[in-house]
């Protein structure tokens, strides 16, 4: 019987784990002991750390898209479709282009995340991101116009995909002010959920007073309940109003609701077991990405060597093995600094990051990285 | 053992999250619930011990009391 390995999802860690499965398993693929198959609901991969060069007019958001059967091997089946119900009790997932259920003997879900600015009263009319294509081309029109006022960077709810990327930001757009000679006629606030101004407390020592150098206002423990659009107020939960002319967030981030429906876990992320990448309330089922609720950052890398040990575990599994790889929480994550400085940081479930300082050929690695991307997915990086 | 005076209406479990997950996990629920509703939140991290009366003084909650349990604390936090 041909073993049937589904993976939902064909972002970074989808389309990692597909290669990677082609390759480990390219005997029993062609002996059709096993078939792989990928589902993606956009014929597109898309790779969003692009979108956060789209608002500074440095990057097109089609610089973000190449065809997905492009960068898959031919091993694996690519299926263009939204699933849209998942049986895991009957090993089975309803689609949208049916209207056969896919049967699966395993199940890897990497769903990735999604914005929900609906939840925050205001957030969807009002504000700007960079978290989306059409966020950063709006964006990007309302930003290359932007000579004077208070811009203001939120982060409204967490996890949110790459916690870095806020930070990026705001350093990039007061570097950016800065060149162009604007940097006195605007001001830059940055507000963040908790005491600090970002989750982790070495990430939060390091960024705090590059901040206060570079005069970037910050407002801590700014749980964003609502925005007036009309005064151009942004008003928290702990009972502090900012007023903006230019509003860009960080929306509230869900997982798929396919997710939830499925009994897997709330809001989307799958409860995993952080070593193993096991669903912890059904069998046969792994997650991973922004999915997969381990605790560790929604960011590429970390789909990327989950990705790894999820292939490692199904190809033992497949051979009648005992599957032993895990995954240590290894993240890997460069940051931008300005619009030509970027700082590094690495670090896993027991050692802390310790950020790298900035630095010229920083900034010159994460744009190399970028652009060597395409050859991460395709499993040759 | 601080004596807790009152019943909660929610459990958040952030027990097993990186800090700061389970003050996260917290302000998250507060968002969704009305107001004078006690939220019971168990955190086996202990910077949830500063992070969580910091918030809810910030926020002018209540912060009804924090029981000791065995491997975890539960945080009984009101609603304003
Ligand atoms: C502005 C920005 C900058 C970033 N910068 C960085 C960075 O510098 N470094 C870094 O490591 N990370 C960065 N990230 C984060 C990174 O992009 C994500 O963490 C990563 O894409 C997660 O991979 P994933 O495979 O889990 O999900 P995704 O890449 O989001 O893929 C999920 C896929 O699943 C598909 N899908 C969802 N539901 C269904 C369904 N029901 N049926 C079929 N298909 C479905 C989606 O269409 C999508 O293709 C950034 C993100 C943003 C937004």
């Amino acid at each position: 019987m041909t073993e049937h390995v589904v993976i939902v999802g064909g972002g970074t860690g989808g389309a990692v784990l597909a290669n990677n499965l082609a390759e480990r398993l390219a005997g029993e693929i062609d002996a059709d002991d096993v078939r792989v198959t990928l589902v993606n609901d956009d014929p597109d991969h898309v790779y969003k750390p692009v979108w956060l060069y789209v608002p500074f007019g440095q990057r097109e958001p089609g610089d973000a898209r190449r065809p997905l059967t492009e960068l898959v091997d031919d091993r694996v089946d690519v299926r263009i479709d939204r699933v849209t119900a998942i049986d895991t009790d009957a090993q089975r997932m309803q689609s949208m282009e049916g209207p056969d259920p896919i049967e699966y003997d395993t199940l890897v879900l990497a769903t990735g995340s999604t914005l929900a600015p609906d939840e925050i009263p205001g957030l969807a009319d009002a504000g700007h991101d960079y978290y989306s294509e059409a966020g950063a081309t709006d964006l990007r029109d309302d930003l290359l116009s932007f000579t004077e006022g208070h811009l203001v960077l939120s982060v409204v709810g967490t996890p949110h995909m790459c916690p870095a990327a806020p930070l990026e930001f705001v350093f990039m757009v007061d570097d950016w002010l800065r060149e162009r000679g604007l940097r006195e006629d605007v001001d830059v606030t940055y507000t963040y959920p908790i005491q600090r101004v970002h989750g982790n407390p070495h990430i939060a020592e390091w960024a705090r007073p590059i901040m206060d150098e570079r005069d970037i206002g910050v407002e801590t423990f700014f749980n964003a309940e609502e925005v007036d659009a009309d005064e151009q107020v942004l008003r928290s939960m702990e009972g502090t109003d900012i007023d903006y002319d230019l509003l860009v967030t960080i929306p509230p981030h869900r997982g798929v609701d396919l997710v939830e429906e499925a009994g897997l876990g709330d809001r989307g992320w799958v409860e995993v077991d952080k070593h193993t990448l096991e669903a912890e309330a059904a069998e046969h089922v792994y997650a991973l990405g922004d999915t997969a609720d381990t605790g560790m950052p929604n960011a590429g890398s970390v789909a990327h060597y989950q990705a790894g040990v999820v292939a490692q575990r199904i190809a033992s599994e497949v051979r009648g093995q005992p599957a032993t790889a895990t995954y240590d929480g290894k993240t890997l994550c460069f940051i931008e600094t300005g619009m030509d400085a970027a700082s590094f940081v690495e670090f896993d479930f027991e050692r802390p990051p310790s950020p790298a300082p900035p630095s010229r050929k920083l900034h010159w690695s994460k744009l190399a990285y970028n652009e060597a991307y395409w050859l991460t997915a395709r499993g040759l990086l | 053992m601080t004596e807790i005076d009152v019943e909660a209406d929610e459990t958040v479990d952030a027990r097993g999250a990186a800090c700061p997950g389970p003050l996260m996990d917290l302000i998250g629920k507060m968002r969704s619930v009305e107001p004078g509703t006690v939220v019971r939140l168990l955190s086996d991290n202990d910077q949830s011990l500063t992070d969580v009366p910091e918030w809810t003084e910030e926020a002018g909650n209540e912060l009804h009391g924090v029981e000791e349990r065995e491997d975890h604390h539960a945080f009984y936090v009101e609603k304003a």
